[in-house]
């Protein structure tokens, strides 16, 4: 019945559409056989582009070590303007003075103590500023009680500058290693809190629908869809964390100190050794850089569902 | 619920899985619903009774309430101001415009959000089957084509055998050749497992296809209540159906020429012009036949 009416209509509108006979032969290509459609459509498209390809957009593949190949190309600038006697050694030594430099505080054993003292201070504080970060940030970022008591205090705390906490801090804890690690720990956690807060609370509305949907229980919700859905936020500040923790302590490190990189740098400024100053500010550069990577690999791992311009 | 100012009263009945549904217990009963935003009323009185197992659609403008009216039956209205009665089944199951596949979980885990027990992911295999989509249960969502997220969303709401499956403009974003064989496909997943169906969408072809019920939403009410009497597969092109057409646009407010059956300005335009430029015989197959079959050529926009 409906196939004897269709027949009749069918001629005269394939005739009247002659001018999109393209579209119509596409349509007539899925209806005969939807094998065909895959296939057909794309010869149909190519021959006009003749065997040209767009200008692709995205990066491309990542060229290998490319992290590596900015500090290498910066080094053997280096490295070629001192052999070239273009630096002056007092300003700038040369790198293999600086390694040297290295090489000899290391074996006399006061690199090893400055630099386990740095980790010490930068990991501690860490782990308590990513501790505090993220409990906060789940208080106030899952329940409007806790948004209420914690947010607004987080934002004043963010808006007076860390470091001009530390006259006050030496006064309640003393000059030793704890406020050290506290005002690190305030440096860290803002950076995680403040991110992964506007991560958990800017869930897509859409997927709080879906939840109550298919019934999910708020504890499901929560470890279901909010918080998988928050950890790229969460990776931005721990990043900004990983890096905040090694800027506080170069500062903190030249008040009271008797060891750690910071110390040694500015005993080195008081006697003029530019090339120990240099030491500390490479292996500065190192940790910052290992641990960045590391949050990066983590991260890669962790949020392998992205597809972005970085994958 | 805690703002409502409805009782809100779930039947709870087992489902009619695999028998033919009773007409005589409606799944959705509505009586002088009645939802308001900023006191600009939505929704003004409805009435309605869906009975089990029926495949209805519901028509309307954009702006004339019908996603309120579906969002009030699956209970997602916890913040708007209204009044009435609303009964439905306990097992209620939503697919949106969007697919709403969550990008971190892969596609057989988004089909589970929410399913538990032994036999769960037995259950989500099937379902992905079913659809079409099986062999992709390891994929990531952003790996899918748009026709292929909703044929998850599709299975997702499947997995909880649902005694009544809304869906909100579910083929809106979709290119019109996909759309065209989702129709098909949630024909049949409709016939195989006989939930209620509550179809809202803004296009008249789309109702006349699937629906046996198309009801217009029109001020606030159903404006018109039509029984689509023919049989399955439908097509595209039977004149038949042609005055149902008329009908719903006149009710909506559209005219149309009737000479040609070139889109006129109506607010439907993409399925009307597929069906007037395709030869109908293209386009019938696919209504109505298993998704298996065309499960392997599902090229669509795949990236």
């Amino acid at each position: 019945m409906s196939s004897a009416a269709t027949t009749t209509t069918v001629g005269p509108e394939t005739a009247a559409d002659a001018a999109d006979a393209a579209n119509t032969a596409d349509a007539a290509d899925i209806g005969d056989a939807a094998v065909a459609e895959g296939t057909g459509s794309s010869t149909a498209v190519r021959p006009a582009r003749r065997g040209r390809r767009r200008r692709g957009l995205a990066l491309g593949k990542r060229l290998p070590a490319s992290r590596l190949i900015g500090p290498a190309l910066f080094f053997a600038l280096w490295a070629a303007a001192s052999a070239a006697g273009r630096l002056d050694p007092n300003a700038i030594p040369a790198p293999w003075t600086v390694l040297s430099t290295m090489g000899r505080l290391w074996s006399d054993g006061t690199l090893p103590t400055d630099v386990l003292t740095s980790l010490q201070r930068a990991g501690s504080g860490f782990a308590l500023g990513l501790t505090a970060g993220v409990a906060l940030a789940l208080v106030s970022g899952l329940s409007r009680v806790g948004e209420a008591l914690v947010d607004g205090t987080v934002q004043l705390n963010r808006a007076i500058p860390t470091l001009g906490l530390i006259p006050l801090f030496i006064l309640w804890l003393g000059i030793g290693e704890t406020f050290k690690v506290a005002i690190i720990a305030i440096v860290v956690y803002i950076p995680i809190y403040l991110n992964l807060y506007s991560a958990l609370s800017g869930i897509d509305h859409r997927f709080v629908e879906l939840a109550e949907v298919q019934g999910l229980s708020r504890f499901r919700f929560v470890r279901e869809i909010v918080i998988p859905g928050a950890l790229p936020g969460f990776f931005v500040g721990l990043r900004l964390g990983v890096t905040g923790s090694w800027l506080g302590l170069v500062v903190l490190e030249q008040i009271n100190a008797t060891s750690g990189l910071g110390y040694m740098m500015f005993q080195a400024q008081n006697y003029g050794q530019t090339d120990v100053i240099l030491v500390g500010l490479l292996i500065y550069g190192v940790f910052g850089l290992v641990s960045d990577s590391a949050v990066r690999i983590v991260e890669r791992r962790v949020l392998s569902w992205r597809r972005t311009l970085n994958s | 619920m805690a703002t409502h100012t409805e009782q809100l009263t779930h039947t709870g009945r087992p489902a009619p899985a695999g028998r033919a549904p009773s007409q005589a217990a409606p799944a959705v009963r509505l009586r002088g619903l009645t939802r308001s935003f900023d006191g600009r009323t939505v929704l003004d009185g409805v009435d309605l009774d869906l009975p089990a197992g029926q495949l209805t659609a519901l028509l309307g403008h954009s702006g004339s309430g019908k996603s309120t009216l579906l969002r009030a039956v699956a209970g997602l209205d916890h913040e708007v101001a209204g009044s009435g009665t609303l009964s439905a089944p306990d097992r209620v199951s939503v697919v949106f415009q969007d697919s709403r596949l969550l990008p971190w979980r892969r596609v057989l885990d988004n089909v589970l959000l929410g399913t538990d027990g032994k036999d769960a992911v037995e259950r989500g295999r099937a379902a992905l089957a079913e659809v079409g989509l099986a062999g992709r249960e390891r994929a990531w969502p952003n790996e899918l084509s748009g026709g292929e997220a909703q044929r998850a969303a599709l299975a997702r709401s499947l997995v909880r055998e649902p005694e009544l499956l809304l869906a909100d403009e579910p083929f809106g974003a979709l290119d019109a050749l996909t759309r065209i064989r989702m129709h098909g496909l949630l024909r049949e997943l409709w016939q195989r497992h006989r939930p209620s169906v509550l179809l809202v969408t803004h296009d008249v072809d789309e109702a006349i296809v699937l629906a046996d019920r198309v009801l217009v939403l029109d001020g606030g009410r159903i404006g018109l209540d039509l029984t689509v009497d023919r049989p399955h597969p439908r097509s595209y092109r039977d004149p038949l159906l042609g005055e149902y057409r008329e009908r719903l646009l006149a009710a909506l407010g559209v005219t149309e020429d009737r000479t040609d059956h070139d889109p006129a300005p109506t607010p439907t335009p993409t399925p009307v012009s597929v069906s007037a430029q395709a030869p109908a015989s293209a386009l019938t197959p696919a209504v109505g036949g298993p998704a298996g079959q065309e499960a392997p050529t599902d090229q669509e926009d795949r990236q």
